[in-house]
């Protein structure tokens, strides 16, 4: 038993907590990523019966079903199986995909960058957007001034936070694409074509993020340390700049985080309302179609972006807020 | 009449390097109808003290008897009907009671854990107004919830809870430290009252060395989970030994201006 | 009776009322509709294919030509139970899991809080194409996916509910009274968390709502022939161009569902927690409150060349019942280098009285009064640069939480430097030098070290140090502590007070010390304030107080509050009654209903602070008390400070 009298020696963990913290963070990563593989190479173990026969439907030849199974290597033993997918990982071959024929790398390779974009561009508009807005909401609305822009505010992102993108990318094709005809509704070169999309995708997290925005910053605003600095009479410019924002810094890498990962999935929405040759279309295919190496792969890719974007955000929140580091796993 | 003897008792929890001691070998003994008062500052260990006794926190060494019963040598259930006698008020009225509970309900539900408790509607409403009256409480008190309550009878209210069981023991954790200064004196005067009335034995734990003297009969000045100092109440202010103790008593504020007599070694 | 006061208090506001109105409408729809637009919505019509809205077809029709509008109704069965049971499943994995730590312990905490992360790093999408693939694309797969993905948030929100609760007193009660196990579980613990969990569950409802209905409308969810509000848009989308009106249901449908659900919750989460919070009790009617507000003339000490002159302060605040005044027309004096303490209990006013001084009240109070001068000059009106520079260097404020004051994402030396820089237009060099010298001047250990260090590098003693330094980073004429000790263990509140007199030796600024400790004040002030309900009471010399001062509230604190010599064998005194409420005042003196004195006159009359005797003592009562206040205080030595 230890008493107080023994010093505890501090070991590497306490002197180096950053460190420690990144390597924590990097390792559950790894941990995660190994998960989503084992479960995107169980996949096709998991679907109840022959997959094949379920793919090529219960009439096709025996040879034909043998070539598929030797195609996708489900006749070989478990383990090499596992070990030719993992191989097959670095090396860039990801099987052929059974609705187009293609190599799955390949109809990755040309769809990504459409659904990257998008997303890209409706990221920077909604984190642009919503940080203004809410900021700006909150310094307006703080102790309680301007009530009835508090009441507007708050009704007016709480309606359009509620409208799902896939409704709304409808709604936006009806009234500006076919009513007004002022923007495209269906791919094509050129910018014009990403404004409804975009739109589609960012006015419900844009309503969502500014009221917790909002929120936050109000938090921000009215505590204790706030009125310290008010206390020394500092500029105002140095007292929000300086004082305020570095405390709001964590929760808007939080939700930068969140509302990333977020998007994944409304990017597949908003692809199939506005037929975008991006990702979005090929992932419902994949499924319905029950493509398995398609489908994989694109698991796979979904799965991966997340984890590496959760990462990300968790290390720079690491490295920016130090006493993030110090909370145990 | 209950004693309670605690010996070399330890208690440790996890911290983040490894075990942190927080009760180290401890004996102490609250002999029946006494008042022992326990004083230190943050981190001393007295809470961790008194929940371990309680069975609030498992000890990973010594014993906690009860009536010289070694409560590790028995049963669970056997060890919760040993530890009844001996009951405790928390610091915090704000927590202490359940939120969605009216007083009279918590009462009523202490009330029936003692089996002589009365079985019809009528005496039990009988017994909670008896122990409203020895708290001092207006009856009315009964239907309201803890949110309508002042702190000071939130605090009357957990000790009548407490006493509902009938027990012989009370430990105190600082039950006056949330309280205002006016309101203070109440509390106190209360539970000498109750310990002439009903022969009750306290513990009274407080980081407020002038309130442990006034309460107590006999003082333990705790350090960094040890106990440094035990005695007769006003032997240890008066003549303190351990220079913990002088350091302790130097700090405490006095009316009419700081002294330097005794200085810190 | 707790949860019909809870849907009560939720109908209040007009969201509660339409989002009440919008669940029960849905609820109605679902049961009903299917028996009596089934058939519409079943029967092909084939003189009427794929037309748009029309008198006998207002959402017109589908391929087969069966009637939109009914078939948008009567999805709504569909569209509700599967949302439900997309919340069965994520609840049902959600609060088991997130309840597990708390009943079993540390290691399984781990375990679920891995298992918790890992659900979480997964994405609902992701979880649809698996078990898409597995189970093949439909409505099994998609409620699995979906409450899936759920369950980590409900198993966060059941960890912290059943944490806060274990670990609060009553439970540990609960333990130490010998309630059975199950007892507690039922009786108190579930009562207490069963009430968030039930308002997300509403919330997740409705977004389960939306959620199935994208993965409907994708193709993943509900399969033809079976129709939910996806699937339906997803059949109307081709013909978005010439029958717009066939997409407008299945639209109008999920957004009216989704804010109906989310809504609903809301306004029961507001509702929840205005009710469950140690609120005062409501205020009395207006005509009191405006007596105990009648300014009473003050006498106001001579002093020379003070540093700071007070006269009339009062401080108010608008609530819904009316205003209250919390601080109601103060005046006293701080001469050149004195100490004055201002003693209260909760509700005197005193840390309002403070933090006016320094204009730091919050919104929405007021702050008026006939005169504040501080070093000589009027501190009210406009703001300026100048004043600013003033105050911002010739008057230091020390806070009482040393955990929030400083900002925790800031090192010490930026909060301490930027004083120098902005008022005293020092270089950042400059500036840091300084900042090192006045750490050393509050005896903070390694100064160079500490710049760089965070504030929850620190402890609560050194945090109040460095607030200090950071008011003498400037020429503090004047230090007003609001009570700084009050968080601190009492030998490191010994070194503080300590600190504070040897400051104010050293550099012979005055000291504004706010307590409700008064042998706390008495260690460190020359003179003593007492407050009670906004007012001051008593302004008597630290020396005199044991002498026996001669307002009734204070020769009463001074009983009530033993100290080392009180003679253990006599009663304590204590104040009967309770602490005034500033909402509730009664006309009069404020303290005449706990008075021993009392007569009619206190009752009717509020008493001035009048000067008493000599210039240096001043009291607020009608039948001021003589002689020491005999019961406890065993002392006689006079001690010179």
């Amino acid at each position: 038993m230890v008493s107080l009298a023994t010093p505890v020696p501090a070991g590497f963990t306490d002197r180096h907590p950053t460190a420690a913290f990144l390597i924590r963070r990097t390792a559950r990563m790894i941990l995660l990523l190994l998960v989503l593989l084992v479960l995107s190479f169980a996949m096709i173990h998991l679907v109840p019966g022959d997959p094949v026969r379920a793919e090529l439907g219960p009439r096709a030849p025996a040879s034909a079903v043998e070539q598929r199974q030797a195609e996708l290597g489900l006749d070989q033993p478990l383990h090499e199986q596992f070990a030719d997918y993992v191989s097959g990982l670095f090396t860039g071959d990801l099987g052929i995909s059974s609705t187009s024929k293609l190599p799955v790398s390949e109809v990755i390779a040309e769809r990504l960058p459409d659904s990257a974009r998008l997303a890209g561009i409706a990221f920077v508009v909604i984190m642009l957007l919503s940080l203004t807005i809410g900021m700006g909401a909150a310094v307006l609305t703080k102790d309680g001034r301007h009530s009835g822009s508090e009441l507007a505010f708050t009704t007016t992102t709480g309606f359009f936070a509620t409208i799902p993108e896939f409704v709304l990318g409808v709604a936006l094709v009806y009234f500006l694409g076919v009513q007004l005809q002022a923007f495209p509704v269906a791919y094509e070169p050129g910018v014009a074509a990403y404004v409804l999309p975009v739109a589609a995708l960012s006015i419900g997290p844009i309503a969502a993020l500014s009221r917790i925005v909002r929120v936050e910053t109000l938090e921000v605003l009215n505590a204790d340390y706030m009125r310290t600095a008010r206390s020394k009479r500092l500029p105002a410019r140095l007292t929000y700049l300086r004082h305020a924002l570095p405390n709001l810094l964590t929760s808007t890498l939080t939700l930068g985080g969140l509302l990333l990962a977020g998007l994944v999935g409304g990017t597949v929405l908003v692809e199939n309302v506005f037929a975008w040759p991006g990702l979005g279309t090929t992932v419902v295919e994949s499924v319905v179609a029950q493509d398995y190496a398609l489908a994989q792969a694109v698991m796979l890719l979904l799965g991966a972006t997340v984890l590496v974007i959760n990462l990300v955000v968790d290390l720079i929140l690491g490295l920016v807020d130090p006493r993030s580091t110090i909370k145990e796993l | 009449m209950t004693a309670v003897d605690v010996e070399r008792l330890s208690v440790q929890f996890h911290g983040r390097g490894g075990p942190v001691v927080a009760v180290d070998e401890v004996t102490l003994s609250v002999p029946p109808g006494s008042v022992v008062g326990l004083v230190g500052e943050s981190g001393s260990g007295k809470s961790t003290l008194a929940r371990a006794i309680v069975g609030l926190v498992p000890p990973v060494g010594g014993s906690v008897r009860i009536d010289g019963v070694d409560l590790g040598t028995l049963s669970p259930a056997a060890r919760r009907r040993a530890r009844r006698p001996v009951q405790m008020i928390f610091q915090d009225p704000n927590s202490s009671l359940n939120p969605r509970m009216t007083v009279g309900a918590a009462l009523t539900e202490a009330l029936g854990v003692r089996e002589r408790a009365g079985r019809g509607r009528a005496v039990r409403d009988g017994e909670v107004a008896e122990l409203l009256d020895l708290v001092t409480l207006d009856h009315r008190v009964a239907a309201s919830y803890p949110r309508e309550l002042s702190g000071g009878q939130r605090q009357r209210v957990a000790i009548a809870r407490a006493l509902a069981v009938r027990p012989d023991v009370l430990i105190c954790d600082e039950v006056t430290s949330a309280l205002d200064a006016s309101v203070t004196g109440a509390i106190l005067n209360l539970l000498r009252d109750l310990r002439r009335q009903l022969g009750l034995s306290i513990l009274f734990i407080s980081h407020n060395l002038a309130v442990v003297r006034y309460a107590s009969d006999q003082i333990g000045v705790m350090h960094h989970g040890r106990i440094v100092e035990f005695g007769d109440a006003e032997t240890v202010v008066r003549s303190p030994e351990h220079p913990y103790t002088r350091a302790l008593l130097d700090a405490v504020p006095r009316l009419g201006g700081a002294d330097a007599s005794t200085a810190v070694p | 009776m707790s949860q019909r006061g809870l849907a009560r208090a939720a109908l209040r506001t007009p969201t509660g009322v339409l989002a009440l109105a919008g669940v029960v409408l849905l609820t109605v729809l679902a049961v009903v509709a299917p028996m009596i637009w089934g058939d519409a919505a079943r029967t092909p019509d084939v003189e009427h294919l794929l037309e748009g809205g029309s008198a006998e077809h207002p959402l017109g029709t589908d391929n087969i030509g069966r009637d939109l509008l009914a078939r948008t109704l009567v999805a709504t069965r569909l569209s509700l139970v599967l949302a439900v049971l997309t919340v069965l499943v994520g609840a049902g994995i959600g609060v088991p899991l997130g309840a597990l730590p708390t009943v079993l312990g540390r290691r399984s905490a781990r375990a679920a809080a891995a298992v918790t992360d890992l659900a979480l790093a997964y994405p609902a999408l992701l979880l649809a194409i698996f078990l898409g693939v597995i189970l093949g694309a439909g409505p099994e797969a998609a409620v699995l996916a979906l409450g899936i993905a759920s369950a980590p948030a409900f198993a966060r929100l059941t960890q912290t509910l059943a944490a806060s609760v274990a670990g609060s007193d009553y439970i540990a009660a609960a333990h130490v009274l010998g309630l059975s196990r199950r007892r507690i579980l039922f009786r108190h613990v579930l009562p207490n968390i069963a009430e968030p969990i039930i308002l997300n569950v509403t919330v997740a409802i409705g977004y389960a709502l939306l959620a199935m209905s994208g993965l409907s409308f994708l193709g993943l969810g509900v399969q033809a022939p079976s129709y939910d509000w996806g699937r339906l848009l997803t059949e109307s989308l081709d013909r978005i161009y010439v029958a717009p009106e066939a997409a407008l249901g299945p639209c109008i449908a999920i957004v009216v569902a989704g804010l109906a659900f989310n809504g609903l919750g809301e306004s029961l989460a507001k509702a929840a927690s205005t009710r469950t919070s140690y609120a005062r009790p409501p205020a009395a009617p207006a005509g009191s409150r405006l007596a105990a507000t009648l300014p009473v003339a003050d006498d106001v000490p001579a002093a020379d060349e003070p540093v700071l002159v007070v006269e009339g302060l009062t401080v108010t605040f608008p609530t819904a019942d009316g205003a209250i005044t919390p601080v109601r027309g103060i005046s006293f004096t701080v001469g050149d280098g004195e100490r004055v303490g201002i003693v209260g209990e909760s509700g005197s006013g005193k840390s309002l009285t403070a933090l006016s001084l320094a204009r730091l009240v919050p919104h929405p109070g007021t702050v008026s009064a006939d005169r504040v001068e501080f070093l000589g000059r009027e501190l009210s009106g406009v703001r300026s640069t100048d004043r600013d520079r003033v105050l911002g260097t010739s008057m230091a404020m020390v806070f009482q939480d040393t955990t929030t004051s400083l900002n925790p994402a800031l090192r010490i030396g930026v909060q301490l430097s930027e004083v120098a820089e902005v008022h005293g237009e020092l270089r950042r060099s400059d500036a840091r030098r300084r900042a090192v010298e006045r750490l050393r001047a509050v005896r903070l250990s390694g100064p160079e070290r500490r710049l760089k260090q965070f504030p929850h590098e620190l402890s609560g003693g050194m945090r109040q140090r460095v607030m200090i330094a950071v008011g003498l980073m400037g020429e503090p004429r004047l230090i007003i502590a609001d009570e700084p000790t009050s968080a601190l263990d009492v030998t490191v509140q010994q070194q503080i007070l300590r600190l504070l007199k040897e400051i104010g030796d050293e550099t012979g600024a005055s000291c504004l010390l706010i307590t409700h400790d008064i042998a706390v004040a008495t260690e460190l002030c020359d003179r003593i304030l007492v407050m009670y309900a906004g007012r001051i009471v008593e302004d008597i010399d630290a020396a005199r107080l044991w002498k026996g001062p001669a307002h009734p509230y204070t020769r009463a604190l001074l009983a009530a509050v033993p100290d080392l010599e009180t003679d253990r064998s006599v009663e304590l005194a204590s104040i009967p009654g309770r602490p005034p409420d500033v909402a509730d005042l009664p006309a009069g003196c404020a303290f005449a209903p706990r008075c021993a004195f009392a007569t009619e006159q206190c009752r009717q009359e509020a008493p001035p602070l009048r000067i008493d005797e000599t210039d240096s003592h001043r009291v607020a009562c009608w039948h001021p008390q003589e002689g020491s206040v005999v019961t406890h205080q065993a002392r006689v030595e006079t001690e010179a400070r």
